[in-house]
């Protein structure tokens, strides 16, 4: 039965720090400044005005927020913490940890460059760099979607069978900062959604003990190492379930991609956060001009969503692809991952990958279609990274 | 209400830092969907400190909106300071259709001399009106009731209740009867020429 709902304007942090209050974490480890989001701020207030029972522990620095939020979540405690740009970056180590240790801690991220040049304003680049971490990465469109993905989140991450941990980007400002309208489920759907949590092997079971992070060299390391690979494979069957389950009580469906007017698409974008709502309004225009163009949207980034993307993009005249942060000397993260996912394609597209949005660039829907416009002439050269609103 | 360029109204607003933009501009986004409209509000952010040009943004509509593009050809410009005029771009993007909303005392030809702006030109004396009813020289809310008068975006009523259910959380009752007074006058005594 989908539930009543409570509907705010309010930012994307605003968002997900309901969706925190409703989850009602053991612990919130967190660092209490920049480059902290409003995120934890607006949660911290829930912990002083006692509507949580959290305990909310301020800590020196986001390596630290990690280190706390990894022992207590292996204590058994739902453990979350959120951070941003080069806080991420700080904590890089230990999410490395998190994820081999098999903790489902939930982490909202608000994408903003990496230094330097110093900038706080968004692209993909902080959360980018943790792509290889073992953790899930959800990228949301609007501040609706993080909110909705944070409590999806969670109950994928500690699933039995995946135990991961999950990072949730919203892009910085655009949505962490944004008011837009956004539809709160009742409290006590949400906990019923999310349940209890079991942990399976917690540290304060002294009847059963188990070792965390113990020295694993050249005799068992590979072996956890392969594991991880098939928590991951676990998240194709879990996720679709989660999603559906969500539906239920939201009316709001959610899955690995969301095709937007794909079927008879010719020339397709592909696409990664708040921006997919910007390229829906020029797909519009651009079809009222008779032009067949259609948009995939990545919701899930980790695990890649290969069979998806080869189901939706096989068959297209020319695949475009945008990437708001670049690997310096080789091809673009989102646009390298499609790529490879069409080399077995039975007639591969035309590709093209455009770089945009770098420090907070303004990506304008004329941008948008000066790109739709170059696949539709056949412009795209595939071995090309091209920019999108560079001053060149 | 005033016709729009594109599916939404658009309004950029131009304040200093602590004048009350981005509460103005979120109070907007509220009231709007409190009405059963859709609506963003988003400032601009950069070096934060007092008195620093700063810059907010609101799109509403009928329908959901899914673009988040920045705001570039506005329907109507605020602008909460007049020091701004004549530094600040206040003028950039629009056309003979725009609106100009200006906090002063100065003429709408003395504004039009010092941005070139070609649409309709809206003064008031929100600095005096907020120092009458609030007792501060807090322009915001007079601004917002010259807005929805000139555009006629939303009823005032929705704006009223809204203000009454933000501000009262954390304001005393007399502020925030001072506020509504305010935005009643701002709504009031807007004048327009062009």
């Amino acid at each position: 039965m989908i539930a009543e709902k409570t509907r705010l304007a309010i930012t994307g942090a605003e968002a997900v720090a309901h969706a925190m209050r409703q989850i009602n974490p053991d612990v919130v480890a967190a660092y209490p400044i920049t480059p902290q989001t409003p995120i934890v701020e607006n949660f911290a207030k829930f912990v002083a005005d006692g509507i949580v029972d959290t305990e909310m522990i301020p800590v020196e620095s986001e390596h630290s927020a990690m280190s706390a939020v990894v022992g207590a979540a292996a204590a058994g405690a739902r453990a979350m913490t959120a951070t941003s740009a080069n806080g991420l970056a700080l904590m890089h180590e230990i999410v490395y940890i998190a994820a081999s240790t098999r903790l489902p801690i939930v982490m909202p991220v608000v994408n903003r460059a990496l230094s330097g040049p110093i900038n706080i304003h968004c692209d993909h680049s902080d959360t980018m760099a943790e792509r290889d971490s073992g953790w899930i990465q959800l990228f949301a469109e609007n501040a609706q979607e993080a909110y909705d993905l944070t409590i999806i989140a969670l109950k994928l991450a500690e699933h039995e069978s995946v135990l991961l941990p999950v990072m949730v980007n919203q892009d910085g400002f655009i949505i962490s900062h944004g008011v837009e309208p956004v539809e709160i489920l009742p409290d006590d759907v949400v906990r019923n959604f999310i349940g209890e949590k079991k942990p399976r092997y917690s540290l304060l079971d002294v009847e059963n003990p188990v070792t965390y992070g113990p020295l694993d060299l050249y005799d068992y390391y590979f072996e956890h190492k392969r594991q991880q690979v098939e928590a991951m494979e676990n998240v194709f069957e879990v996720f679709p379930k989660v999603v559906e389950e969500f539906a239920e009580i939201s009316g709001r469906k959610y899955n690995f991609i969301e095709p937007y007017r794909l079927e008879d698409a010719e020339h397709v974008m592909v696409a990664l956060g708040s921006t997919n709502g910007t390229i829906k309004d020029v797909v519009d225009e651009l079809r009222a001009e008779g032009k067949k163009v259609g948009l995939l949207k990545i919701w899930m980034y980790r695990p890649f969503p290969k069979a998806e993307i080869q189901r939706e993009l096989y068959g297209r005249k020319t695949v475009v692809v945008l990437d708001r942060s670049m690997s310096f000397g080789a091809e673009a993260p989102l646009y390298a991952e499609v790529k490879s996912a069409l080399y077995e394609a039975p007639a591969k597209p035309l590709m093209g990958s455009f770089i945009y949005g770098l420090g907070g660039r303004e990506i304008l829907p004329e941008h948008i279609r000066s790109a739709f416009e170059m696949a539709v002439a056949g412009e795209l050269v595939v071995d090309d990274q091209k920019y999108l609103g560079l001053r060149e | 209400m005033l016709k729009t360029k594109g599916k939404f109204l658009e309004v950029r607003w131009h304040a200093r830092a602590g004048q009350g933009a981005k509460s103005a501009a979120q109070i907007l986004a509220e009231a709007a969907l409190d009405h059963g409209k859709y609506a963003q509000a988003f400032p601009e952010y950069g070096a934060e400190r007092s008195g620093a040009p700063m810059r907010a943004f609101n799109k509403i509509g009928e329908e959901f909106i899914r673009s988040h593009s920045p705001v570039l050809t506005p329907d109507v410009v605020v602008v909460l300071d007049d020091t701004l005029i004549g530094s600040a771009p206040v003028s950039n993007g629009t056309d003979e259709e725009s609106v100009l909303i200006v906090n002063t005392t100065r003429s709408p030809e003395w504004i039009r001399e010092k941005t070139g702006f070609r649409g309709k030109i809206c003064t008031l004396r929100a600095t005096d009106i907020a120092l009458e009813e609030i007792g501060r020289g807090m322009p915001n809310t007079v601004m917002l009731g010259a807005l929805i008068k000139v555009t006629g975006a939303i009823p005032l009523e929705a704006v009223e209740n809204r203000i009454k259910s933000t501000l009262g959380k954390k304001l005393p009752e007399k502020v925030v009867e001072g506020n509504l007074k305010a935005l009643r006058r701002g709504y009031e005594e807007v004048c327009c020429v062009g």
